[in-house]
């Protein structure tokens, strides 16, 4: 008997998955080493404990809350210009810290239009700073995203299944029942964990929206242990609670969302008989329309001032488009080469999948020192400034791509696994012929926002940079310490139409592409 | 492939070392820019010393003293520019710098008598306000009365910020915990960085801002836009001053001290007051620039030694995170 072909390799994953947490390990490694007093957390660190997990698991949950009723709303929909707000919708998410709190604040701070709004009518202005306005602010950064994903939760459930319910004369009550929460057991948890996560490690967000050091997160008692007090071991210490916190979070949405999927379909587009009658049209328009001001003003506040910006643009900032524009294709690359050989892995060993959550897990900073005292007896670290943001950048975008991925990839390899087994299929081919094709849209979605967000991300090139390979990002923030703030938002309105206009390629192109 | 090759030409271009002797200066970030003092000073330099100036950046002056750290003897830097007096004792117990060698006299408002780092500008710390604000507070204390909102930064991941907390323990002392109490109520938020709280205030999102003296400066000299002041405080205004030093194990020992010495002469000087916004450490010859002689002037000086400064760092830290948190 011949030997029988492996449609699924497990191998190029398992590497993966090892390289990225080995990448992780040696940072962690070489910070502690580093760590010249004994390691123990201060006092105040439990507060800040305290704190991150209150602030992130309410903004995971306010931002998968809001996001069900949006997304459900934008399935059961289509109109013109759908495709181009879901785009927009993405923006805050790619956004650099410090513009999108000042677009934010210029809406919803003490002197923001909102007030303003308020103040016409003869109201009471409304204060923004505090736990609420930490939650606001992550609703605003997460919603997008959240709301994407369980929108890919809803556009999986095959068209069949709709028809076969209103054949079935199901109402929407029905539907919902017996379709849609199935589907949101499945995706929720895992969405929840990654909004979690990356809210674990705000910091900048957090303090200045939190108004004070009531809102000291882990991340901040990092910056501090590192900075101010040059204590190692208390900033590892306190690296390892954020992943314990990340990973104890995906553990348990694992846990929870182990339902199976829907079965195969044709692929058809979705018809909802039962999302019919004016009352449930005009309730779904309000939700799409009240996500779309909440999250597009920031953006037109941020649009509006960088327009102004525009004409006092220094030349460096087209130097540092471009190099932006490098960083983002490297990185989306090595995200590509790390994330689908462990989403593929991940269909069937979901733990792998954990490996992935590290990138949001392990603080920038620590990951960026880390990183800095591994490579600095090798090589000059200003001289691998532009690979190793590359590497981080996809490091950070890996979560998400893994989360876009996985789901998918999974629902494919069992459907069609067996099918290629008996056809002798072996793994490439079967990735060839059946999860790359059919994975398109997911590959798509996941290029984009990698690219996006190594466009916006500061990362860790920080600590690499040289004077000469600054990206726009940096570039901003130099301009705003040295007073150009018009100029400053000039740059911030190009990164963003950058950003979004890397995203929308991608994704375009991953469901222009789909079969 | 174009990005490739664009990469391997970033790669080869620093690694590629002439003839001529280099030597490496780490700096902050906002030193380098096209726009800070950086370029004119490698260009004044470099026409004298036969050498190539190369800076390396780090964030900003804490950044740049944890990344010696993190390099200790290894470090390729031969000179560090962007220390300031909060961070001096911290350096000089790392042992890593070694004496300056640097004869000069500074125009600074406190005596400077330090064989190691050398002071190339300064600065008072201030709240920058708009000049249509009434009632402009005349101390910390009519500032803690008032209802005015002000921004400040987090002492702990910012310079402003760390200043500000030494100067209301200079000015108070033990009664620093009290003010801190009476102005939690005019903070409208803390912010990690300076930027932050300045593009805030900007935005018209509170009535004044933690800067420095020389803020209105920019606004006077680069945008003729006379509407933005510094407070007067009675109490004194805290300082900083921005030193450089050379390290123990540099390859260039004498270009290193030619370049501290390089800092208190005009062609350094003279680019500090419009390009990095402070006081130059030694008053050019031409005197400083328009805008700069409108500034207030604080009657007093206020600076804790270097000595006293870490553990009065702590113990302030301390106060403010308990009068702020509650």
């Amino acid at each position: 008997m011949a030997v029988r072909a492996e449609p699924v390799a497990l191998w190029p994953g398992l590497v993966a998955a090892v390289l990225v947490a080995a990448t992780m390990l040696a940072a962690l490694t070489a910070v502690a080493l580093r760590a010249e007093t004994q390691l123990g957390l201060a006092p105040q660190d439990w507060s800040a404990i305290r704190f991150t997990v209150v602030q992130a698991a309410l903004s995971a949950l306010f931002s998968v809350a809001l996001a069900i009723p949006v997304a459900r709303a934008l399935a059961r929909r289509s109109f013109a210009g759908r495709g181009v707000l879901i785009t927009l919708l993405g923006a805050p998410f790619i956004l650099p810290v410090i513009v999108a709190v000042l677009g934010l604040l210029a809406v919803f701070g003490r002197g923001g239009w909102l007030n303003a709004a308020l103040g016409v009518f003869g109201l009471p202005p409304l204060g923004i700073y505090g736990l609420h306005g930490v939650v606001l602010a992550h609703v605003f950064f997460n919603l997008p995203l959240a709301t994407r994903l369980i929108l890919q939760g809803w556009q999986e459930i095959p068209a069949e299944r709709f028809r076969l319910a209103a054949q079935l004369a199901a109402s929407s009550r029905d539907v919902h029942r017996l379709l849609e929460r199935p589907m949101l057991l499945r995706t929720a948890p895992g969405v929840l964990a990654l909004v979690f996560a990356i809210c674990l490690t705000s910091f900048a967000v957090a303090l200045t929206l939190g108004g004070g050091p009531k809102a000291t997160t882990i991340e901040l008692a990092i910056y501090q242990a590192f900075r101010f007090d040059f204590d190692l071991g208390r900033a590892t210490l306190l690296s390892l609670v954020q992943i314990a916190l990340t990973l104890g979070a995906a553990t348990l949405a694992l846990g929870v969302s182990g339902q199976a999927g829907f079965g195969a379909g044709l692929g058809r587009v979705v018809q909802r008989w039962d999302a019919q009658g004016a009352v449930r049209k005009a309730l779904d328009a309000a939700l799409i329309l009240l996500a779309a001001l909440f999250l597009l003003t920031p953006l037109a506040a941020i649009t509006a001032s960088g327009l102004q910006g525009l004409a006092h643009l220094p030349s460096s900032v087209s130097k540092a488009c471009f190099v932006s524009a490098v960083v983002a294709c490297l990185s989306t690359l090595v995200l590509l080469a790390l994330a689908l050989p462990i989403a593929f892995a991940a269909a069937k060993v979901p733990l792998v999948e954990h490996v992935g959550l590290l990138g949001l897990a392990v603080s920038p900073l620590v990951l960026g020192a880390g990183l800095f005292l591994v490579i600095n007896p090798i090589a000059s670290p200003a001289g691998l400034a532009l690979p190793v943001t590359a590497l981080v950048n996809a490091l950070m975008a890996l979560p998400f791509a893994l989360r876009i991925l996985i789901p998918k990839a999974r629902e494919e390899v069992r459907l069609h696994a067996r099918l290629a087994a008996t056809l002798n299929m072996g793994a490439g081919q079967f990735f060839r012929l059946i999860l790359l094709p059919r994975l398109r849209p997911q590959i798509g979605f996941a290029a984009g926002l990698a690219a996006a967000l190594s466009m916006g991300d500061l990362g860790v090139i920080a600590l690499f940079a040289d004077p000469e390979t600054a990206t726009l990002p940096l570039q901003i923030y130099r301009l705003m310490a040295a007073y150009r703030m018009e100029a400053a938002a000039g740059a911030a309105l190009l990164l963003l139409v950058m950003s979004v206009g890397a995203f929308w390629l991608c994704d375009k192109g991953g469901r222009l592409a789909a079969p | 492939m174009k990005h490739l090759t664009f990469a391997a030409g970033v790669l080869c271009a620093t690694g590629a070392l002439a003839q001529t002797p280099e030597l490496t200066v780490y700096t902050y970030d906002s030193f380098v820019t096209e726009w800070g003092p950086g370029p004119q000073i490698e260009t004044a330099f470099e026409a004298t010393c036969g050498c190539d100036l190369k800076f390396v950046t780090a964030g900003d002056g804490a950044a740049l003293m944890a990344r010696i750290r993190l390099e200790g003897e290894r470090t390729e830097a031969d000179v560090v520019l962007g220390l300031d007096t909060n961070l001096t004792a911290a350096a000089r117990a790392t042992g890593l710098f070694a004496p300056s060698g640097v004869e000069a006299e500074y125009d600074l408002p406190v005596d400077w008598a330090d064989d190691t780092f050398v002071p190339y500008d300064w600065g008072y710390f201030a709240f920058v306000h708009k000049t249509d604000l009434k009632a402009v507070p005349q101390d910390f204390l009519e500032l803690g009365r008032s209802d005015l909102k002000i921004i400040i930064q987090d002492p702990r991941s910012s310079t402003p910020g760390l200043g500000l907390l030494l100067w209301v323990k200079a000015a108070y002392g033990d009664q620093a915990a009290q003010v801190w109490a009476d102005l939690s109520d005019n903070i409208v938020t803390v912010s990690k960085g300076w930027s932050e709280a300045y593009g805030l205030f900007l935005e018209g999102e509170a009535d004044m801002v933690l800067s420095y003296t020389t803020s209105p400066a920019y606004h006077i000299i680069a945008e003729s836009d006379l509407t933005k002041e510094a407070a007067a405080f009675d109490e004194g205004h805290y300082m900083q001053i921005e030193v450089a030093a050379r390290l123990a194990a540099s390859d260039q020992p004498e270009l290193a001290q030619r370049f501290l010495q390089f800092i208190t002469t005009d062609a350094f000087q003279s680019v500090i007051p419009t390009t990095n916004w402070m006081y130059p450490a030694v008053t050019p010859e031409a005197g400083l620039p328009e805008g700069f002689n409108d500034l207030v002037e604080p009657y007093k000086s206020l600076l804790i030694p270097e000595a006293e400064a870490e553990t009065a760092r702590d113990a302030a830290l301390v106060e403010w995170l308990s009068a702020l948190s509650r």
